[in-house]
């Protein structure tokens, strides 16, 4: 007996090596092509560090004087980030409103028993379709649809809407607008599956009851919908807020990475990209990057801090 | 009087469906309208396209397709054949690997566990474009620009599908089953590879689409990474066509190229749908 007692003692000691085993290689790769860039990025940006023409400055340590750069009005020739987080934020925000909005009524629609709305596949199929195009295409396509002379244009010209064509890549609001555009038309879908996923997941007599007291449906939106969604709805808002912040691809390929017209429509990332390009200015990007990495961190407390509140 | 307030409460009933069908088809026009001009113009020549507006297909597909597969400058076969090559490697390391992960963290008590769970699940939310500053200096120091694989490797660290992995054995794998095989003397890797993996056939399923599709359609990184014409994969190519002197181009080709740029994904969810919108929920919202 005590022999047998051992015995699975010592298996179950080396069953625990297995586990190592078996979450090495996600380790070991993560430590070289994740863990050690970041920690290289993080360096970077207490130095001065970039390319001129051929000649490469530095690498010097300049302590926090990249920091400072970023944020000073004028320094260098730099435009403060500040201008670029704003437009980040504000191109989100122009794409989320209505994507919110448009998604919560569809949520609603789709659950509710009283409409029993029909081909609900199909419809889902169709709005998350947009999610899977490949951004850039699609900001290609955009730009291709709405240039001076593309089929947009000619179809206000013709139907005698317009007598010139609109410059759409020329002007902030249209600028914007086309990016706000697209980015609701890629996430409405998504977000409206997620938040039906939510309102499924309340519990069925809770609207059973309020419908026997006589509630209204807006009474049961406000009163029971709402506050059981609020812990998933806050998720998915923090999460489309994080995927926002990184917008790359979308006004990148539509503004040919220039932010037209002057800079309205640069993001945070594609300041980044900037640095990363010919100059290879390792030290500002590293700066950039650690912003970027607070500001999502911040945000990402928040994730789980509802994530958590659920599961309680 | 009862029937007439019957009456009134289905009117309304009647009135609220339809609005609410018209802003489905509404909201179902606006995601496909797009797309549907970009095919109808892929059908047209640039004569055509300078000449005005149709909703009608025309007869200039096949030279379309031609020239766009022929294109001396944008070289959209091998572009597609790089984008391909990573896109199914990256998809099947990630699941293999995260499966694998997951498993360990799963079905082995070993020390510091939770905080390897706990870990995977912080850096989840971390940008990728945080490390990239990092990952292009590393690439250029050790001459490794133009290299596909650099793309293909750090995809067995996925910390996302690691999530929806292990979310997945919780629900699906019981411990029991595991230590029969055990008993019947197969070693771990045995059971992992031949009893565990076909039972997370569905998930892994979901999340190779969605890997496959994320990769396919990836271009911050590839972007700064890939220079070589021989190495570029579909989206720097396109993007170039944004970047090039517009007025010179066969717009025909151009509408081409990008239907050609998304029609894999476009096939992959035509045939897919249904189990792509349900894997959309069952790993992200209850976590």
């Amino acid at each position: 007996m005590a022999k047998q007692n051992t015995a699975v003692k010592n298996k179950s000691i080396s069953y625990a090596r297995w586990g190592y085993i078996f979450i090495i290689p996600f380790f070991i790769v993560y430590a070289i092509f994740t863990l050690y860039p970041q920690i290289l990025t993080v360096y970077n940006s207490f130095f001065e560090y970039y390319r001129d023409g051929l000649t490469v400055v530095g690498p010097r340590f300049v302590g926090l004087q990249n920091y400072k750069t970023l944020f000073e009005p004028g320094a260098a020739g730099y435009v403060p980030i500040f201008k670029y987080l704003g437009n980040t934020v504000w191109l989100w925000l122009l794409g989320a409103v209505p994507q919110f909005l448009i998604a919560m009524m569809l949520a609603l629609f789709f659950t509710s028993t009283r409409l029993n709305i029909k081909g609900q596949q199909f419809f889902k199929s169709v709005i998350y379709m947009p999610n899977l195009i490949m951004a850039s295409c699609f900001a290609m396509l955009f730009f291709s649809l709405f240039s001076q002379v593309g089929p947009v244009n000619q179809f206000l010209v013709s139907s005698g809407a317009i007598s010139t064509p609109i410059n759409f890549l020329g002007m902030q609001v249209t600028v914007q607008t086309l990016i706000a555009l697209m980015n609701f038309l890629m996430w409405f879908g998504n977000t409206t599956i997620l938040l039906m996923a939510g309102i499924q997941g309340i519990d069925e007599s809770m609207f059973e009851s309020a419908r026997l007291d006589g509630s209204t449906s807006t009474q049961v939106f406000f009163n029971i919908t709402m506050p059981l969604l609020m812990p998933i709805f806050i998720y998915v808002f923090i999460t489309s807020m994080i995927g926002g912040i990184q917008m790359f691809d979308v006004p990148q390929v539509l503004t040919n990475g220039k932010g037209i017209p002057n800079n309205t429509s640069t993001t945070l990332i594609m300041y980044l990209n900037q640095f990363l390009g010919i100059s290879k200015n390792y030290g500002m990007a590293g700066a950039v990057s650690v912003l970027l990495f607070i500001v999502t961190a911040i945000l990402s407390i928040f994730v789980f801090r509802t994530i958590r509140a659920d599961n309680k | 009087m009862k029937s007439n307030a019957n009456k009134t409460a289905e009117i309304k009933l009647l009135i609220s469906r339809i609005v609410v069908y018209a802003i489905l088809i509404f909201l179902s026009f606006l995601c496909l309208f797009f797309f549907y001009l970009m095919l109808i113009n892929s059908t047209r020549s640039n004569a055509q396209l300078q000449s005005g507006f149709t909703l009608i297909p025309q007869n200039n597909l096949f030279k379309n397709l031609y020239n766009a597969w022929h294109d001396g400058d944008i070289n959209i076969p091998v572009g597609m054949k790089n984008s391909f090559i990573v896109a199914m490697c990256s998809a099947l390391l990630t699941t293999y690997f995260s499966a694998m992960t997951a498993y360990g963290t799963y079905v082995y008590n070993f020390k510091g566990k939770r905080f390897v769970h706990l870990f995977i699940l912080a850096i989840m939310m971390i940008p990728s474009q945080v490390s990239a500053v990092g990952f292009i200096q590393l690439a250029f120091k050790y001459n490794l620009t133009n290299k596909l694989w650099l793309l293909i490797i750090p995809s067995i660290a996925a910390p996302a599908t690691y999530f929806y992995m292990r979310q997945y054995l919780q629900a699906t794998l019981p411990i029991d089953m595991v230590e029969a095989a055990r008993i019947d003397g197969s070693s771990e890797f045995k059971i992992f590879n031949q009893i565990v993996l076909p039972i997370m056939k569905p998930a892994i399923a979901v999340q190779m689409i969605f890997s496959f599709v994320a990769s396919w359609n990836n271009y911050f990184m590839p972007a700064l990474l890939l220079n070589k014409p021989d190495k570029k994969t579909v989206p720097i190519m396109i993007a170039t066509l944004r970047s090039a002197d517009y007025s010179k181009f066969d717009m025909g080709k151009v509408y081409m190229l990008m239907v050609m740029a998304i029609l894999p994904v476009m096939i992959i969810y035509i045939i897919l749908s249904k189990s792509i919108i349900k894997g959309v929920t069952s790993g992200s919202v209850k976590g």
